[in-house]
C-alpha cells in the first residue's frame, strides 16, 4: 500500500519571512527555487495580509498556484542555533523552470537534516576515526591530524604519486566553484597529484574530449534555443526524466510551437512516449538502432546532407578549417580531426550500410537527415538543436561517436546560431574552477586499475562512492576493501600506543600493501566502510555555493541553515587540511614543501570563493550574484554595467571557435571512422549472454540515491533497483512482477527487482543505475576508450532469479510508466 | 486508444471562474482566546459527507464526487476487483483526489488500467494500489479518501490520507 505522510495541514509561511534564493541541488537545470525561513513559534494566517502570498488561503488555490505547497516541501532547520520553519518551494519568477519543481527538486526542504523530524539523520555530525575496531567520533583537530601525518609520511618517503584522489568536481549538491577551488587548490597546486580521477569515471580526463579538440564547448546554447527551433535531435538522454524541467519548461514548448522532434536511444524512453503526446506521433522519430552504433547511424546521417547539398557553405567556409588534415589521430586524439573533406574520407557511409550496422530501416535515417537538415519549402535553413548525454558520452566508441554528432551540427551550421546549439545535457551543475590539470596527462592514469595492481598509499576520496558508480566494481571492491583492512588490522594492533606508533603502524601496513583510505562526505557512504577517518562535509544552503547549469547560467545558492552538527563545507576542510599538511611538513623538517601549503586562511566559502572563482572572473561577487537572484547570469561573465551582471547568451555566436586553443579558430571536423566495438571485451560478453544490460537513470532517484535511501516516498516506490523486462522474457524465465534477480557475467554479479515493461524490446533489459541495494556497475566489464572514458552502457549478461517478491516489492504498483490519456 | 474518460471537463471551467471570485473576500480577523483553544486540535477534524449509494456504481466508471469541500474535486470507482483499503460488500471501492499533487491540474481516468493521469506533465497514479504515483513528478501519493459504508449501502468520506493539491489545510 502506497506510503501516505498522514500531513493534513501545513503551517503558513507569513508575511515577513526570510526569502532566499535556491538553486535546485540536483541536476544540471539547476531550477530557481525560494527558501522561505521564520521562528519556529510563529506563523501567517490565511488572511492575505498574514501570508507571503498576499492571497486568502481560507479559499482553495488552482493549477500551477504560486500559493501552494507540498509536505516535501516543508521541514524544520536550524539557523544560526536556532530551530526555524522552512519552505522550500519553485520559483514561478525563475526563467529556467517557470515555478515547476520536479520529483527530485521539490523534495529538497524534506531532505535536509532535522534534529526536529527526524529527516536524513543519516548525515553525519562530526569527524570519526577508525579506532579500537569501530569508528569512534572525535574532534577535527585529531582526524585531521591523523590524516595530514600519514599523507605527509606517505608523499615524502614516496612520492606524491603514491597519494590518490578520488574527488568530485561538479557543482549543486556539495560540489560547486567554491569547493572544487578548495580542492583543486590543495592537489593541483600546493601539490601536483595526477594519480587523480572524477566521481564518475575512473580518471581525471574529460567526458567530451573530442567536442572540445573541434573547437567546440559542450555548452554551447540557451535553453530558449528549444522553442525557437525547427527540429531537436535528441541521442543517449531521456530528458522527461533527467532533465525534466528542461523537457517541460523549455523542449514541450518547443514541440508545442511545431518542432519536430528526433530521438536516438535503443530503448523506447518515457521521453519519445511523452513528446508523441505533447506534438503527435508524426512528428516525432524514434531511431531504436542497435546498441551502440550510433556512429554509423550518424555517419549515414551526414553523408546524406553532404550529398543532398544541405550543408551551410557559408558557415563551412567561414568558420571551419579548409586544409585537410589538421590533427593526426594519435594516443591522445582516437581520431584524426580536419576539414569536411577530409573527415568524409572516413565517415563516407551509405543508408543501406548504416541500416545494416544499426538495425533500423534506411528510409528512417534519411527521414532523420531531412528533419535536421533539408531546407524549407522557401529555401530557407533548417534550425536544428542537438543534445545528447550519458546514451553516448558512456558509450560506444565515446571519441569518435561525439566527434560524429558534432560533425552535423557543424555542417549545418547550427553552432552559435539560435535555435541550434550541439550540446551535452548534463547530470548534475557545472561549478568547475581549478589549477591547471595539465600535469595530469592525457591519457590519464587509469585509477581503478592503479589500485587494482596494488599502488598507491593513501587514498582521499571526497565525495564519491566507486561502490556504487564506477565500472568493474566487483574487483574494485574486493581489493580495495582487502588493501584497506590491511591498514584497520593495523590500527587495531597498535591500540594503547602513542601518535607516532599509531602513525608508524599505519605506514608500515602501506609498504606491504595496504591503504588508507579518508573519506570526506555527508553520510557514511558504502566505500566510506573502507574508511580509516571520516570527515563531515555539508551541502549547499548549509553553505552559499555558486554553480552554473546546461546554459552556463551562474547562480549563487544561498545558506538559510547551519551545517549539520560539526560538518563542513568541503573547501574549508580542504584549507584545513592544507593548513595541517603545512604545520606537520614544517614539524617534520621540510621547510621548502611546507611553503607550497600557504594561502589557505579563509574564514568562510566566500574566501575561497574570492581566492578561486573571482581571481579569473573579477566582475563576479556574492553580492552582485545576489543581486542577480535566481535568474542569474550566464557564463562567460563580460561585464558589469549599470548595477546588473553581462553574460552571454550564446557561445561563438560570431562564428570563431577557440575550445581547442587554436590561433585559427577555426572548427574542425572529426574523421569518425567505425570500428565496431572499441572498448575491449565487448564484443565477446555480446556473443556469450543473452541480456543487454542497459544503465539507466530514473526520474525519481538523485544520483546513486545517497539521500533517496533514507526517504522513504523513494524507497516505499522502488525497494530495489527496477530491472525493466519484456513481459516475455519474463513468462519465459517464469518471472513475476518485483521477483528479485541476479544479473550475472565474468565480471560479477549484482541484483535487482524484474519490473515488467512492455515497450522493452526482448532480450534487453533497462537497470537503473546506482543503486545502494545493487549496483550496476558490478557486472561492467574494465573496458575503456583510449582516453579510459569507461563504456558503462555496454554489458550482457544472465539472468536468474534469486526469490520471490519480498512483502516491500509485492506491494508496489508494476503498470507502467507511460502515460495513458 | 483514447477511450479514456474525461473526469468532468465542465468543471474545469468552473474552477478557473472560481480563481476570479475568491481575491479579497475575508476581512482579518482577531481570535479570542476561548476561540484559539476550540481551534487547537492536533489534526483538522474532517468532515463525513455521503458521497452515492453503492447502487449508483457501474464498475469501472468513475463517479465525480467531492470532498470534504466542493472544491476538492475527487472520483469514486468501483474497480472490480477487491484491493487493500478498498471498501463495500466485494471491497473495490474507492476514492481519490483529481487534483494532481504536481501542480494542480485535473486528471483523467484510465479504465484500461485503472489508473489516474495528468494532462499536465504526465504524472499518472494507480487506483489499484493507494494512488501510489506509477511515474511522476508529483512529491507525494494521491490523496485518498477514506470511505465507509452503511447498512443502506451508502458510502461516506471520512477522512483523507495526504494534503490535497491548493490548500494547506484539508478543510479550508
Ligand atoms: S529538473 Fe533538475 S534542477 Fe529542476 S527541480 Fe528537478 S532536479 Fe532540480
Ligand atoms: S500537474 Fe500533473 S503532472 Fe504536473
Amino acid at each position: 500500500m502506497a506510503y501516505k505522510r498522514q500531513i493534513d495541514r501545513l503551517p503558513i509561511i507569513p508575511a515577513d519571512a526570510k526569502e532566499h534564493n535556491v538553486t535546485c541541488h540536483y541536476c544540471i537545470v539547476g531550477c530557481g527555487y525560494k527558501a522561505y525561513t521564520w521562528p519556529l513559534h510563529k506563523q501567517g494566517g490565511t488572511n492575505p495580509d498574514e501570508n507571503k502570498f498576499g492571497v486568502d488561503l481560507s479559499e482553495q488555490q488552482y493549477q500551477d498556484t504560486e500559493a501552494w505547497y507540498a509536505p516535501s516541501m516543508y521541514n524544520v532547520v536550524r539557523q544560526d542555533g536556532k530551530d526555524v520553519h522552512l519552505v522550500v518551494k519553485p520559483d514561478v519568477d525563475c526563467v529556467v523552470n517557470s515555478g515547476l519543481g520536479s520529483i527530485r527538486g521539490a523534495r529538497m526542504a524534506e531532505n535536509r537534516p532535522s534534529k526536529v523530524t527526524g529527516t536524513q539523520q543519516q548525515r553525519l555530525s562530526d569527524p570519526l576515526v577508525w579506532r579500537n575496531g569501530v569508528w569512534q567520533p572525535t574532534s577535527w583537530e585529531d582526524a585531521m591530524d591523523l590524516v595530514t601525518r600519514v599523507t605527509a609520511r606517505v608523499v615524502t618517503e614516496g612520492s606524491e604519486d603514491d597519494l590518490v584522489v578520488s574527488m568530485f568536481d561538479h557543482g549543486g549538491s556539495a560540489g560547486g566553484y567554491e569547493n572544487t577551488w578548495g580542492t583543486g587548490k590543495l592537489y593541483f597546486e600546493s601539490m601536483k597529484i595526477k594519480n587523480c580521477r572524477i566521481h564518475n569515471r575512473p580518471a581525471y580526463n574529460s567526458e567530451v574530449h573530442s567536442t572540445r579538440d573541434m573547437g567546440i564547448g559542450e555548452l554551447n546554447y540557451a535553453y530558449e534555443d528549444y522553442t525557437l527551433t525547427d527540429t531537436i535531435f535528441m541521442v543517449g538522454a531521456n530528458s522527461m526524466e533527467t532533465q525534466t524541467n528542461l523537457y517541460l519548461n523549455h523542449m514541450v514548448p518547443g514541440l508545442q510551437n511545431g518542432a519536430r522532434m528526433v530521438v536516438v536511444d535503443p530503448r523506447r524512453t518515457l521521453t519519445v512516449h511523452s513528446s508523441e503526446q505533447y506534438a503527435g506521433p508524426d512528428n516525432i522519430l524514434h531511431l531504436a538502432i542497435k546498441e551502440g552504433t550510433d556512429m554509423a547511424l550518424f555517419n549515414a546521417i551526414l553523408t546524406q546532407i553532404v550529398d543532398q547539398g544541405w550543408m551551410d557553405s557559408d558557415f563551412i567556409g567561414n568558420s571551419t578549417f579548409q586544409g585537410g588534415e589538421a590533427v593526426a589521430e594519435d594516443s591522445a586524439h582516437p581520431a584524426g580531426l580536419g576539414s569536411l573533406d577530409y573527415a568524409m574520407q572516413t565517415c563516407r557511409t551509405s543508408l543501406e550500410e548504416a541500416a545494416e550496422i544499426c538495425g533500423v530501416p534506411a528510409a528512417d535515417i534519411q527521414k532523420a537527415a531531412e528533419w535536421i537538415a533539408m531546407p524549407h519549402d522557401d529555401g530557407s535553413r533548417r534550425k536544428c538543436v542537438t543534445c545528447y548525454e550519458k546514451g553516448i558520452i558512456w558509450g560506444n566508441d565515446n571519441y569518435r561517436t561525439i566527434g560524429a554528432l558534432v560533425n552535423i551540427a557543424m555542417a549545418t551550421g547550427n553552432v552559435g546560431r539560435e535555435g541550434g546549439g550541439v550540446c551535452r545535457l548534463g547530470g548534475h551543475q557545472e561549478g568547475y574552477y581549478r589549477p591547471s590539470d595539465a600535469h595530469v596527462g592525457r591519457p590519464a592514469e587509469y585509477i581503478d586499475q592503479f589500485l587494482i595492481r596494488g599502488l598507491g598509499g593513501v587514498h582521499h576520496i571526497w565525495a564519491c562512492d566507486h561502490y556504487k558508480t564506477t565500472l568493474n566494481a566487483a574487483e574494485f571492491k574486493r581489493v580495495h576493501k582487502r588493501r584497506a583492512d590491511m591498514v584497520k588490522d593495523a590500527i587495531d594492533a597498535a591500540a594503547g600506543g602513542t601518535r607516532d606508533q599509531l602513525i608508524d603502524a599505519i605506514v608500515a601496513a602501506i609498504n606491504a600493501g595496504g591503504l588508507f583510505v579518508v573519506d570526506v562526505d555527508i553520510i557514511h557512504s558504502q566505500i566510506g566502510q573502507n574508511a580509516h577517518v571520516i570527515l563531515p562535509a555539508c551541502e549547499l544552503n548549509e553553505m552559499n555555493l555558486t554553480s552554473m547549469n546546461g546554459e552556463r547560467r551562474l547562480r549563487l545558492s544561498e545558506k538559510y541553515m547551519d551545517p549539520y552538527g560539526n560538518s563542513k563545507p568541503d573547501c574549508l576542510i580542504a584549507a584545513e587540511m592544507a593548513r595541517s599538511m603545512e604545520h606537520v611538513l614544517r614539524e617534520m623538517g621540510h621547510d621548502a614543501y611546507a611553503d607550497q601549503f600557504k594561502g589557505y586562511d579563509w574564514q568562510t566559502e566566500e574566501d575561497a570563493f574570492m581566492d578561486g572563482f573571482n581571481v579569473g572572473n573579477p566582475e563576479v561577487t556574492y553580492d552582485r550574484l545576489r543581486a542577480m537572484g535566481n535568474d542569474g547570469v550566464q557564463e562567460p561573465v563580460v561585464g558589469y554595467e549599470n548595477g546588473v551582471l553581462v553574460g552571454t547568451k550564446r557561445l561563438y555566436a560570431d562564428g570563431t571557435f577557440d575550445r581547442h586553443g587554436r590561433d585559427d579558430k577555426k572548427a574542425l571536423f572529426c574523421a569518425a571512422g567505425w570500428r565496431g566495438w572499441q572498448a575491449a571485451g565487448k564484443a565477446r560478453e555480446q556473443a556469450t549472454h543473452r541480456f543487454w544490460i542497459n544503465n539507466v537513470r530514473a526520474n525519481i532517484f538523485w544520483q546513486n540515491q545517497f539521500l533517496d535511501q533514507k526517504n522513504e516516498f523513494v524507497q516505499d516506490r522502488f525497494p530495489y533497483p527496477f530491472v525493466e523486462m519484456n513481459p516475455d522474457d519474463m513468462v519465459d524465465m517464469d518471472l513475476k512482477p518485483g521477483d528479485l534477480i541476479e544479473i550475472i557475467n565474468d565480471n560479477g554479479v549484482t541484483q535487482g527487482m524484474a519490473y515488467p515493461t512492455p515497450s522493452s524490446k526482448r532480450d534487453q533489459v533497462a537497470m537503473v543505475f546506482g543503486s545502494p541495494a545493487g549496483s550496476q556497475g558490478n557486472v561492467v566489464n574494465p573496458g575503456v576508450n583510449e582516453l579510459v572514458l569507461p563504456d558503462y552502457k555496454h554489458c550482457w549478461g544472465d539472468i536468474r532469479k534469486v526469490s520471490n517478491a519480498t512483502r516491500e516489492t509485492a506491494g508496489i504498483t508494476f503498470k507502467s510508466k507511460e502515460v495513458m490519456l | 486508444m483514447k477511450c479514456n474518460r474525461l473526469v468532468d471537463a465542465g468543471r474545469r471551467q468552473f474552477l478557473r471562474g472560481g480563481m476570479m471570485a475568491t481575491a479579497g473576500a475575508v476581512a482579518t480577523t482577531v481570535m479570542t482566546p476561548e476561540q484559539a483553544k476550540a481551534r487547537a486540535l492536533a489534526r483538522v477534524e474532517m468532515p463525513t459527507n455521503r458521497l452515492a449509494n453503492i447502487a449508483d456504481l457501474v464498475v469501472n466508471e468513475p463517479l465525480d464526487i467531492t470532498y470534504p469541500d466542493e472544491e476538492s474535486l475527487g472520483v469514486l470507482l468501483k474497480l472490480g476487483e477487491a484491493v487493500e483499503g478498498g471498501v463495500g460488500p466485494d471491497g473495490d471501492i474507492v476514492a481519490f483526489s483529481v487534483l494532481c499533487p504536481h501542480k494542480g491540474w485535473m486528471m483523467t481516468y484510465s479504465p484500461e488500467d485503472k489508473s489516474l493521469n495528468c494532462p499536465g506533465h504526465h504524472s499518472r497514479f494507480d487506483c489499484e494500489n493507494g494512488g501510489q504515483q506509477i511515474w511522476g513528478h508529483a512529491t507525494n501519493n494521491l490523496p485518498q479518501f477514506l470511505l465507509s459504508v452503511d447498512d443502506k449501502g451508502d458510502i461516506y468520506a471520512n477522512g483523507v490520507d495526504e494534503l490535497i493539491y491548493g490548500r494547506l489545510s484539508n478543510v479550508l
